[in-house]
């Protein structure tokens, strides 16, 4: 049997069997618990990748669940698709490898970072469905699936952010994302319910060929973008993110950071994809270029005045996902002139898509980076660290690599696909690039506090007892490290060979539609 | 929760069984009449909800042990798991075992294949998690009256 074919199953498979497996095999001691977590994580890291090659080299992979043989979407001359139907191409592929990396890296540095808490059976499997539902939302074709995917998500989320239950502010973290995310899904609902009763299909490639502009699609456009802006937390709906980042273990911190991508995702498939040239005019892509400028804008405000290390890192998360509505909102007001999308559209979405690569590489690290501070300190707020950096040289070194790309200084990584969005967006208006110069020098000024105060200065007598984090976590932000820094070395390699054939399939809407549809309708 | 009176008492010893009956029958039908693997799965689990009404609390989380229902919750996900990925040849969750109505007629496997199977396990999942569901909850009881509380810790050794 080919294996190619069955590779969007074992995306699913492995993280799944992870996860069942987890409460049997956990009772048989450390080792094998950590065999399970570490091993898993990197076969489906190994999946994801192969999975873009495939994808790359052979066009968008078509996999029908349990169907007579994986391509068969239309069996026997039916008009709509049947049965549960993924659909990936180059963008999910590529989102998937981003969300694969983050959980490899969340996985090697959880293994010693968990150690000495209990219940690691449980822990292991709520992040093995984590990362299911995560990978689930990316590479599906279809939208109740979609929710079902959300779904899963949040509840592993809401799981694994109250793990430490003994803290009341992990419990209030994990509460208001519980109401956040079961509002936003059962508004997903409605709008998956209303397309469905109107035409008769849940497949978003059918839906893609067969929508109509109409009043009842501007509503559902309305309820999906605003649930899915809230789920992957830009401005006026993000009060939930900082709290949840802060408060989870790093390890999912680092892997939450990676599962708001697949919200962003969504938001940008169902815009794209199944909308497409119906957006119906400038409204929309405006109201996501707003909700950019504000998240940047106002995410890097509120994170200048913090203090505890991993709530600041929390509102940059807000300020970064703005970067990439910017982008790709841009991109999405020239979908249907061809000169705009030419001069300046494709470069904006090559920006964001970049953007959001690079954002999940150096926000997990930083969460990871955190977390080890914390791991060997057992302290989070900045006012009481200092002098960290003779302590823990390692650690020290990643986070100045990742608070460097963050900050958009050259040559890192985060400069080059900052640098995509400025100038592609001030084709729109100059006041779009300012905002985003303006929220780049802030976000420099605020990490230059952190390190400052968290690893440099005179070491503190507290501290004379601190060592370096173990191996695990050491490896594990060494896996973010690698990414950040290949992305930093080979920027032209990473664009021309993983963002932009992902730039070329969400464009593409006729080619989403007749991957399932065969040739289009 | 106090115990109930002896005819309460003794309508739950006898009475509770058949829930188990009737859940387990409405899960091994599950493919061809109404119901299935979730809906048997919830009537079987009733069971601990009759005992915690009628006996009380406190004996019943003396008797009960957590691992047991862990063990149908773990049994039930793997089955399901391992009979999607059986049909991997051809696709995942593929049902390698249906067979067209004229030949499985009379067979002890029903031609519906897999399907049976899958609702089996997952009536397992769900006896066990919900079974669990309902003591976690009895639990959260006892701890506004301010019974004989475990201690809330965090998972800190």
């Amino acid at each position: 049997m080919n294996w190619n074919a069955h590779l969007p199953a074992l995306l699913l498979a492995v993280p799944l069997f992870g996860a069942f497996a987890s409460p049997v095999l956990s009772p048989f001691g450390r080792t094998t618990r950590n065999a399970l977590l570490a091993g898993l994580s990197f076969v489906t890291l190994l999946v994801s990748l192969l999975l873009m090659k495939s994808v790359l080299a052979g066009g968008t992979a078509v996999y029908v669940m349990g169907g007579e043989s994986t391509g068969l979407a239309l069996p026997l001359g039916m008009k709509l698709p049947i049965r549960i139907i993924m659909e990936v191409d180059a963008f999910s592929a590529f989102m998937a490898v981003c969300g694969t990396v983050a959980s490899f890296a969340g996985a090697l540095f959880s293994m010693n970072y968990m150690d000495k808490f209990t219940a690691l059976g449980r822990f292991v499997s709520l992040y093995f469905l984590l990362t299911l539902g995560m990978l689930g939302m990316m590479i599906t074709g279809d939208i109740f699936n979609f929710f079902v995917f959300l779904e899963i998500a949040s509840i592993a989320s809401i799981g694994l952010i109250a793990f430490w239950r003994d803290r009341p502010e992990a419990v209030e973290a994990s509460f208001k994302y519980m109401l956040i995310s079961q509002v936003s899904s059962m508004v997903f609902l409605i709008a998956a319910g209303a397309l469905y009763g109107k035409y008769n299909a849940l497949n978003m490639a059918a839906i893609g060929g067969l929508i109509k502009p109409g009043t009842m699609e501007k509503l559902a456009l309305v309820f999906l973008v605003g649930t899915l802006a809230m789920k992957c937390g830009a401005f006026p709906l993000h009060m939930w993110l900082p709290d949840a980042y802060a408060e989870a273990p790093s390890g999912v911190s680092c892997l939450l950071v990676a599962v708001s991508q697949a919200s962003l995702y969504g938001l940008m498939r169902v815009c794209f994809s199944l909308y497409g040239v119906n957006l119906g005019g400038a409204f929309i892509p405006w109201v996501i270029i707003s909700m950019g400028l504000a998240s940047m804008f106002f995410g890097v405000t509120m994170a200048v005045v913090q203090h505890e290390i991993k709530r600041l890192i929390g509102y940059h998360s807000v300020s970064q996902v703005g970067y990439m509505l910017l982008g790709l909102g841009v991109g999405m007001l020239v979908l249907t002139d061809a000169r705009g999308m030419a001069e300046y559209g494709f470069t904006a979405i090559k920006g964001g898509m970049f953007h959001i690569f690079n954002y999940t590489m150096y926000k997990a690290l930083l969460f990871l980076a955190a977390g080890a501070v914390y791991y060997a300190t057992g302290k989070r707020d900045l006012n009481e660290l200092g002098g960290l950096a003779r302590r823990m040289p390692f650690t020290t070194g990643m986070f100045v690599i990742a608070a460097a790309a963050i900050s958009g200084l050259p040559p890192f990584n985060g400069f080059v696909s900052k640098l995509l969005i400025y100038e592609s967006v001030f084709a729109v208006h100059p006041a779009l690039a300012v905002v985003a110069l303006v929220t780049s020098v802030l976000t420099l000024a605020s990490f230059v506090k952190v390190f400052q105060t968290a690893f440099l200065g005179p070491e503190k007598s507290s501290f004379t007892a601190v060592r370096e984090v173990p191996a695990g976590m050491l490896f594990g932000m060494g896996v973010l490290t690698v990414a950040v820094l290949v992305a930093t070395l080979f920027p032209s390699w990473t664009i021309s060979n993983l963002v932009e054939p992902a730039a070329k399939a969400l464009v593409d809407q006729a080619g989403y539609i007749g991957a399932v549809m065969g040739g289009g309708l | 929760m106090n115990p109930l009176s002896v005819v309460v008492r003794t309508v739950c010893d006898l009475f509770a069984w058949f829930m188990i009956v009737f859940g387990v029958n409405v899960l091994l039908h599950g493919y061809v009449t109404p119901g299935g693997g979730f809906q048997g799965g919830a009537i079987i689990a009733t069971f601990i909800a009759f005992l915690l009404v009628a006996y009380g609390g406190r004996r019943v989380a003396s008797r009960v042990n957590d691992r047991l229902f862990d063990l149908f919750e773990e049994v039930g996900l793997l089955v399901f798991f391992i009979l999607a990925f059986l049909g991997l040849p051809v696709t995942f969750f593929f049902n390698f075992l249906a067979k067209p109505l004229a030949e499985s007629a009379g067979g002890f496997i029903p031609g519906v294949g897999t399907v049976a199977l899958m609702s089996v396990a997952v009536g397992l999942e769900v006896t066990g998690a919900l079974s669990l569901i309902i003591l976690t909850m009895h639990r959260g009881i006892r701890m506004f009256r301010g019974e004989d509380l475990e201690p809330e810790t965090g998972h800190d050794r």
